[in-house]
């Protein structure tokens, strides 16, 4: 698709007919979480949609924000989409490397200078910036370069969003989110550990259908897909307003599939599009398979007081997430954060620690 | 170690409460036929877009049948629109090449937009009918 050319030319080109195209725009409603009302005027805009340059920075990460991307099920209309943008520079994806792909960022960045899309995933370093360089670059330096010319900017994945994983306690290399250091363009933060596929094209199909940025929430999220709490939004919901839990991940209530509160569920407090638009391919998520929600795609997520540890129990760091914690649920939440503190008292009691003598005394008598 | 010749009998029950989900999900489509007959009205529910528990799906589509069409697309991977035991309700499912479910659709309508032959590739057909002509020989 050369860059003059409109999406519908595009399609037509390739030999899809317009029944093909119409399909193609039902699904990126679909995914765009719109609703299907909206499919004409998807199909209107897209018709005459022009291809993006995109350029995508990763810094502090470790790939699963890409890997997410590209492993998702293909062709797709994921597939078609991203397509349908120019990825002008992308350094794990590209073929060359060094100065080479440096050379290629530059002349995107110049032909397409106030148009392009900058998405980046990973947190940028900023007690050292020679924790992180990219062909000599520091991470710091070659994201405000590159964030001058940018229509808007996309930041994937909680890293990117929120400072992630590198920015949790002691934090070792000063990270900062996107937003912590660009705050004269317009962010869109995708968070997730890794983010949903297609939220992150959803997002970018959004740009360019309508060539504006999506709705978003107060921390910066789209709100077609972060606008509603995994609670809200789960099957096992009715488990949890019958005061139906699982109190261990071996007992009748794991077995029978009712809620994972308990067993320190972030569901209502995380928002996310899991809980609807499922992973692999649509097949399940973790609640559906078992696991308690991580809280992933919510600032500060790794320093939240214990992935096991129910919501309401007393943790040593409450983060911005969890005060807005409950909503609906708030009496039951109190009666059970009650019932888990006695629980964590008589825990707490009977509780004797094993140390690497012990461990040791064991591996010897085998 | 003794061998193991065949796999460990699990047994995992199935949820015993559900999202109820189902029947006012059939309400909505009642709904949605009423105002159909009523002022023509189109209605379409995109099945992606709500919390159904493992299995409710299928009962949902299940409960709503298979009538008298059945159609299946190629138009960018293939869709299976099938009417529903009720005239008016259409079930649409669109896969992509590698046959995944790429969009699920509930459709209350006389006819699905997609059944019908588009006017860019009726003009299309046509171009292509008249270049085609004169290499038919009689």
């Amino acid at each position: 698709m050369s860059k003059d050319e409109t999406l519908g030319e595009a399609l037509r080109r390739q030999g899809i007919t317009r029944r093909g195209f119409l399909k193609f725009c039902a699904a990126t409603a679909s995914m765009m979480a719109l609703p299907p009302s909206m499919v004409p005027a998807i199909a209107a805009a897209l018709e005459k949609a022009m291809r993006p340059s995109v350029i995508w920075l990763s810094f502090q990460e470790c790939t699963g924000c890409t890997e997410s991307l590209t492993r998702s099920h293909s062709p797709t209309v994921e597939g078609l989409i991203f397509d349908t943008i120019s990825l002008d520079y992308h350094h794990t994806l590209q073929a060359a490397s060094g100065s080479a792909a440096e050379a290629a960022r530059e002349a995107a960045m110049q032909e397409n200078y106030g148009k392009y899309i900058l998405v980046v995933d990973g947190s940028i370093p900023t007690a050292n910036p020679g924790y992180s360089t990219i062909a000599g670059i520091s991470n710091s330096s070659m994201l405000k370069e590159t964030a001058k010319g940018a229509a808007a900017i996309v930041a994937v994945g909680t890293c990117a969003a929120f400072g992630g994983i590198p920015k949790a306690r002691p934090n070792p290399t000063g990270a900062v989110a996107v937003a912590d250091l660009i705050k004269d363009k317009p962010i869109i933060n995708v968070p997730g550990c890794p983010p949903i596929p297609v939220v992150i094209t959803g997002v970018l199909a959004h740009f360019l259908t309508f060539g504006t940025i999506p709705e978003l929430d107060a921390l910066g999220r789209p709100m077609a897909f972060y606008g509603q709490s995994i609670h809200d939004r789960c099957y096992r919901r009715p488990f949890y307003d019958k005061g139906l839990f699982a109190n261990t991940f071996d007992d009748e209530g794991a077995k029978k599939g009712w809620c994972l509160y308990k067993l320190g569920c972030k569901g209502p407090t995380t928002y996310n599009a899991c809980a609807t638009t499922k992973w692999n391919e649509g097949t399940s998520f973790p609640i559906e398979a078992g696991h308690p929600c991580l809280g992933c795609s919510e600032p500060d997520f790794w320093d939240g007081g214990g992935f096991y540890k129910a919501l309401s129990m007393p943790t040593e760091d409450i983060t911005r997430a969890a005060v807005y914690a409950i909503g609906a649920g708030a009496a039951a939440g109190v009666a059970l954060g009650a019932m888990n503190r006695v629980k964590q008292g008589r825990a707490e009691k009977t509780h004797q620690k094993v140390t690497i003598n012990d461990l040791e005394k064991v591996t010897g008598d085998d | 170690m003794p061998h193991m010749t065949s796999a460990p009998e699990l047994s995992v029950a199935t949820a015993e409460v559900l999202t109820c989900n189902v029947q006012p999900l059939l309400h909505e489509v009642r709904h949605a036929l009423a105002r159909l007959l009523d002022d023509g009205g189109r209605t379409v529910i995109d099945l992606r877009s709500l919390p159904l528990a493992p299995g409710e799906e299928q009962q949902l589509l299940d409960e709503l049948g298979q009538g008298e069409v059945y159609a299946r697309l190629h138009a960018l991977g293939p869709t299976e629109i099938i009417e529903t035991r009720y005239p008016g309700v259409w079930v649409v499912v669109h896969f992509n090449s590698s046959d995944e479910v790429i969009g699920k659709f509930i459709e209350v309508c006389d006819i699905p937009d997609l059944l019908r032959s588009q006017q860019e590739d009726i003009q299309a057909g046509l171009e292509q009918l008249q270049a085609q002509l004169p290499a038919v020989t009689n």
